[in-house]
């Protein structure tokens, strides 16, 4: 008994840890499988964790905090994609400037906005979604937050976006082989741009997911370098939609495993578990070994004559 | 009216003109060649017209009407099809798939009315293709198919097809030009770009000759022949070298022994490929692109290792070496892909002295003045058009050639492999390289030439090999080579 | 009516020195944008940024003490892209320096500085290079990415660091996470008395010059170079790519790990957890900036040094939040990129 509800608390903590982690790598999923690298995620998840809290306490609705957010991560896609995709700049360089840039402007705005005090502002966060009466066993697994339904919900829809409508043929297309795209007529510039801007929107959701949905506050170290680890995940995944989930809910899995053995009062150094998912992943790109299905044109801008 | 009608066409890049003022009309219904040799502005002139390049001057008339082509899109609706040597297929994506690149449309892909219209086309072309296939599981010559069949899918009425021939084999290209004769039956007009004369005077209808980005002149085929379309293509009559006849050879310097090695899809690319080169001798190496060059050259260069069997250069044995090793052998190595075997961003002296920084430094530190002064020595020897300080990336392609030339050459190699040393030079240069290699063969060198410029091994070699699907399809000595036996060999047909 | 059409045409070579300062101004405008959003006028910003910290003496002193572990991350990143590593891991590197100094520091007890000061400096690099081995060797044997590995990194030393400092280097009196305090021995010496401006600038100026000397001067600079330029070409050339790709990749690490250790050494003289907010990172806008030259990199560093200097003054003087710093910093790098790839385009007109 105790061990089931060990694993149901742990499969129910997982769902949600994973759930920023599921709309950052689809987000970036969109921006490689079109040729682009964004290590701008990082600090696109940060803007859309500030704008939506931000947007939230200023209105009062967190509807409008949740839909600033997605803007916020749009202009940011945009802004990768005038950088990398128009101009044709270095694209890890361009990354991390925008990682940097929307980083800073959102601790900038946070001090105009809400000033330095003592106790950190907070908003009334998204409520959790109860499917399962409270005392069915598996209650906790299906209590989760509605982002977090649509995080999992969205896996299968982008996979049928990128395998099976035309827009998806199109990003495949520009990804692996521009040149081949171009002359068969496609503006490359412009499915990059979307791509980008599309990755954008879906990083900020899950930034925005942590401070309006799971913590309800802004707090500086909030994205902690997951955006990093979904760069990795979608190496690990082999580019390929389906396998982000599995990715994300291991990864997920043993960020809720070392914080449940915690309080299990296994007294084992703290910050050395929470290094233990980075390490996790480390091995697993290892094992993934060379990148199998990188999309050919990834990190290289297209330029026609 | 013509279908199509380019009157001063003129395109520049940077300080090179391309088309200078080019003139060219295609008739409703003919096979019109544009004929010239590497870098005569052909391709250009045609990516004009698919709206791929923007012309700088000039006009474009489809259908007596004036047309501004912006793009391939624009292009494609205009009804012109263009099917290049670089295949505009997307490697990872489905028959169909490709096919549908290029419309707007529906948000999803409807895919049995797409099988319907790949089926239609097929008829029109008059070969059947699996719309199902991956297009990285097809032939060349299969997707060479695709790529015509793609341009009839999407209607076109004009036909562009860049030097379609490089890459089959003589009896696809049989195949080809029954295709393009039924089609043009039906009504479909075809620009043939080439530089090959024979099919040229075979198939097409007109020609029209360009030579250093000039018009020189649009002639009848019916009122013409081989040796005046050579003479408008090159301003003479006979091009390339003469080999000096037979020279005393020497012992095996090269020999290679039943290797076989891997392509980068993993698949078999050499399969027990046994050759010998002896001192004083060019063995040429013919074969349609595809069928093994490539690996072979990578794998005497030392840029990939083979699976199985021996290689030996004199008595030192290759078989295992790293680029380094085959560096410090003493073979000479001409690469297939110049752009990409040197340092673009380093300049001439740097790139000269790469593979040797050894005799040029002293307790790590780089002497300047000898690699500078090494430098000015090889510019004048190998007669390059460029200061020791320029960066080798702005170089034109012919004196990059004779930078890598004159790195190996200078450090007389007792091997020397050159793969498609001419290949994108112009007439100059080629003339150049060849005489180069004829010198290297007189020296005593044992000369490895990979080619797939059928006339360049005729010319040169001593003796003939032909390599076709990985695998040694027989040795001739030059007096006994004719194109035809080549032919048949580079198609599949054991000497 | 005449239309214009935009070309590619190569820059001539002296806009690649112009880029740069041509940024500055650019980057001004952009920003002042959101100054005035806060109520503050942008040319006050300026000149309390730009000015202000060169006209007193604490100030402008203070500059160099900022520019000292830039001029080292910036190097030790400008030395890996060059070679075509690239090394995004700066910041756990010099994590990983500071951990190491550390320990030295508080190991080596009772000894002369002329024992300690080389130690710390051997440690610290010891530390970085041991800290970017793990991403060097995937890279070179697996083939894994390196971008990604060395982000891994730098998260996971955040966390050790946090681990040490919360546990047994845990400073037993005051029960604070910090380290006890490096002896007296291993301390870097101040180089203007009561100023913060200690030894380690001039460590950084001789990285700078040594690393500038190897690339320049040296065959393997030249194989280096090679490399960041065309793999493929130096592989053909029969340089032995994987080497000194190792190489190049451990010092880059081992020199980010010398920013670290100066940090403790001559700053703070224990382990803190914000032993560094974003130099690693700096590092990359500042070899960025410079053009990877180790030239360019010294003069960024100081301006870099310089804009968080006065971003400090900003906020003091105008109430102005000090993010202004690093928004004007990655604002300059974004600038400044989209100018070096602009400069090879012309406006044309055509009839």
């Amino acid at each position: 008994m105790e061990f089931t509800l060990f694993l149901v608390g742990l499969i129910a903590a997982t769902l949600r840890v994973a759930t920023p982690l599921i709309y950052g790598t689809l987000g970036e999923l969109f921006s490689e499988r079109s040729g682009v690298l964004n290590l701008g995620i990082e600090g696109t998840m940060f803007l859309g964790a500030f704008v939506g809290f931000a947007a939230a306490s200023l209105s009062g609705s967190l509807w409008i905090g949740l839909l600033a957010a997605i803007i916020a991560g749009l202009l940011a896609g945009l802004l990768m994609a005038l950088l990398s995709v128009r101009f044709g700049v270095n694209q890890h360089v361009a990354g991390l400037g925008i990682t940097l840039l929307t980083t800073g402007l959102s601790l900038y705005a946070f001090r105009v906005i809400f000033g330095e005090s003592k106790v950190p502002p907070s908003i009334e966060s998204f409520p959790m979604l109860s499917i399962l009466p409270e005392t069915h066993i598996l209650a906790p697994i299906t209590n989760q937050y509605l982002l977090t339904f649509i995080g999992l919900a969205l896996i299968p829809v982008v996979w049928w976006i990128i395998n099976k409508t035309r827009f998806g043929l199109q990003i495949r297309a520009v990804g692996e082989n521009p040149e081949a795209a171009d002359a068969a007529g496609l503006n490359v510039y412009a499915i990059r741009t979307s791509a980008l801007a599309i990755g954008g929107a879906l990083m900020a959701v899950g930034g925005a997911f942590l401070t309006m949905a799971q913590l309800g506050s802004f707090t500086f170290g909030i994205i902690a370098g997951r955006g990093w680890v979904c760069i990795a995940l979608i190496i690990f995944a082999n580019w390929k939609a389906v396998n982000v989930l599995w990715g994300a809910l291991i990864f997920g899995g043993v960020q809720a495993l070392q914080l449940r053995l915690q309080t299990l009062g296994f007294k084992l150094p703290y910050e050395l578990f929470l290094s233990l998912p980075y390490v996790v992943t480390i091995i697993a790109l290892t094992i993934a070994g060379r990148n199998s299905s990188a999309p050919s044109a990834l990190l290289k801008p297209y330029r026609r004559e | 009216m013509h279908a199509v009608q380019m009157k001063g066409i003129v395109k520049r890049f940077a300080d090179l003109v391309a088309n200078d003022h080019v003139d060219f009309d295609l008739e409703k219904g003919e096979i019109h060649a544009l004929l010239g040799e590497n870098g005569a502005g052909k391709t250009t002139l045609m990516r004009i017209l698919y709206g791929l390049y923007h012309a700088d001057e000039g006009q474009i008339q489809i259908n007596g009407s004036p047309v501004v082509i912006h793009s391939p899109r624009d292009a494609i609706k205009l009804g012109i099809g263009m099917v290049t040597q670089h295949f505009t297929l997307v490697p990872t994506l489905t028959v169909a798939e490709n096919m549908v690149l290029g419309e707007t449309g529906s948000f999803t892909i409807n895919l049995k009315e797409v099988e319907k219209k790949v089926a239609e086309a097929s008829k029109r072309f008059g070969v059947p293709v699996n719309p199902h296939a991956l297009i990285r599981h097809l032939s060349v010559g299969e997707r060479q198919r695709v790529e015509i069949l793609k341009a009839l899918y999407h209607d076109a009425q004009i036909l562009i097809l860049d030097e379609p021939t490089a890459v089959l084999v003589p009896q696809e290209v049989e195949v080809l030009f029954e295709a393009l004769l039924r089609l043009q039956k039906d009504g479909l007009s075809v620009v043939f770009i080439s530089h090959h004369l024979n099919e040229v005077m075979q198939i097409c209808n007109r020609v029209t000759v360009l030579r250093d980005g000039k018009l020189t002149g649009t002639v009848n085929i019916a009122e013409t022949n081989l040796k005046d379309l050579a003479n408008m293509m090159v301003g003479r009559e006979n091009f390339g070298v003469t080999r000096q006849g037979q020279r005393e050879q020497g012992k095996v310097e090269l020999r290679i022994e039943k290797i076989n090695a891997v392509d980068k899809k993993g698949l078999q690319a050499l399969k027990d490929v046994s050759l010998e080169v002896r001192q004083g001798e060019i063995l040429g190496l013919a074969g349609v692109s595809g069928n093994g060059q490539t690996e072979l050259s990578a794998v005497l260069c030392g840029t990939q290792k083979i699976t199985s069997g021996k290689v030996f250069a004199g008595d030192v044995d290759l078989s295992s070496a790293e680029t380094s090793d085959v560096c410090a052998a003493g073979i000479g190595r001409i690469p297939e892909d110049r752009h990409a075997n040197m340092v673009g961003e380093l300049s001439v002296a740097e790139n000269l002295i790469l593979d040797q920084m050894d005799n040029f430094k002293k307790n790590g530190i780089l002497d300047q003045q000898k690699i500078q002064k090494n430098a000015e020595e090889l510019i004048k020897t190998f007669n390059i058009k460029a200061n020791a300080n320029d960066r080798v990336r702005t170089l034109s392609g012919g004196n990059m050639q004779k930078v890598m030339l004159a790195r190996t050459l200078s450090q007389n190699p007792r091997i020397v492999i050159a793969s498609q040393p001419t290949r994108g030079l112009d007439v100059g240069a080629t003339d150049y390289v060849r005489s180069t290699l004829l010198e290297q063969r007189d020296r005593g060198a044992a000369v490895l030439l990979l080619s797939e410029d059928l006339e360049e091994i005729m010319a040169l070699s001593d003796r003939i090999a032909v390599i076709y699907g990985g695998k040694i399809m027989g040795v001739l000595p030059a007096q006994e080579a004719t194109a035809e036996k080549l032919g048949l060999m580079m198609a599949g047909s054991a000497a | 009516m005449t239309k214009y059409r935009i070309e590619r045409a190569p820059a001539p070579g002296w806009m690649r020195i112009l880029i740069p300062l041509l940024a500055i101004p650019v980057t001004f405008l952009l920003t002042s944008v959101i100054i005035l959003l806060d109520g503050a006028n942008p040319f006050t910003a300026y000149y309390h940024f730009l000015v202000s910290p060169l006209a007193g003496r604490v100030s402008a002193i203070e500059v160099f003490v900022k520019s000292t572990p830039l001029l080292l991350t910036g190097a030790a990143v400008a030395f890996a892209f060059k070679g075509g590593y690239w090394n995004i891991g700066a910041e756990g590197q010099l994590y990983a320096g500071a951990i190491a100094a550390t320990f030295v520091g508080t190991v080596l007890l009772d000894v002369p500085p002329i024992i300690g000061i080389p130690a710390m400096i051997i440690g610290g690099f010891a530390g970085g290079l041991l800290w970017a081995l793990p991403s060097a060797i995937l890279k070179v044997k697996l083939g894994v990415d390196e971008v990604v590995t060395t982000l891994l990194m730098n998260s996971i030393v955040l966390n050790v660091t946090s681990f040490l400092l919360n546990g047994p280097w845990r400073n037993p009196v005051s029960m604070w996470p910090q380290s006890p305090e490096i002896s007296a021995g291993t301390v870097f010496p101040q180089l203007i008395p009561r100023s913060r401006l200690h030894f380690g600038i001039i460590i950084a100026v001789i990285v700078i010059l040594i690393i500038w000397f190897v690339i320049s001067r040296t065959s393997f600079g030249l194989k280096m170079r090679a490399i960041g330029l065309s793999k493929e070409g130096a592989r053909f050339a029969g340089i032995k790519v994987n080497k000194t790709m190792l190489i190049v990749a451990l010092v880059s690490g081992g020199i980010a790990g010398l920013a670290g250790a100066g940090e403790v050494a001559g700053i703070h003289f224990h382990l803190i957890d914000a032993i560094s907010d974003g130099l690693g990172y700096s590092g990359i806008t500042i070899a960025t900036l410079g053009g990877l030259h180790p030239l360019g990199v010294g003069i960024s560093a100081l301006f870099i040094g310089l804009i968080d200097t006065g971003a400090q003054t900003v906020s003091r003087v105008l109430g102005v939040p000090v993010y202004l710093g690093d928004v004007v910093q990655s604002t300059l790098l974004l600038v400044t990129l989209s100018l070096f790839v602009l400069q090879n385009f012309r406006i044309r007109r055509v009839n």
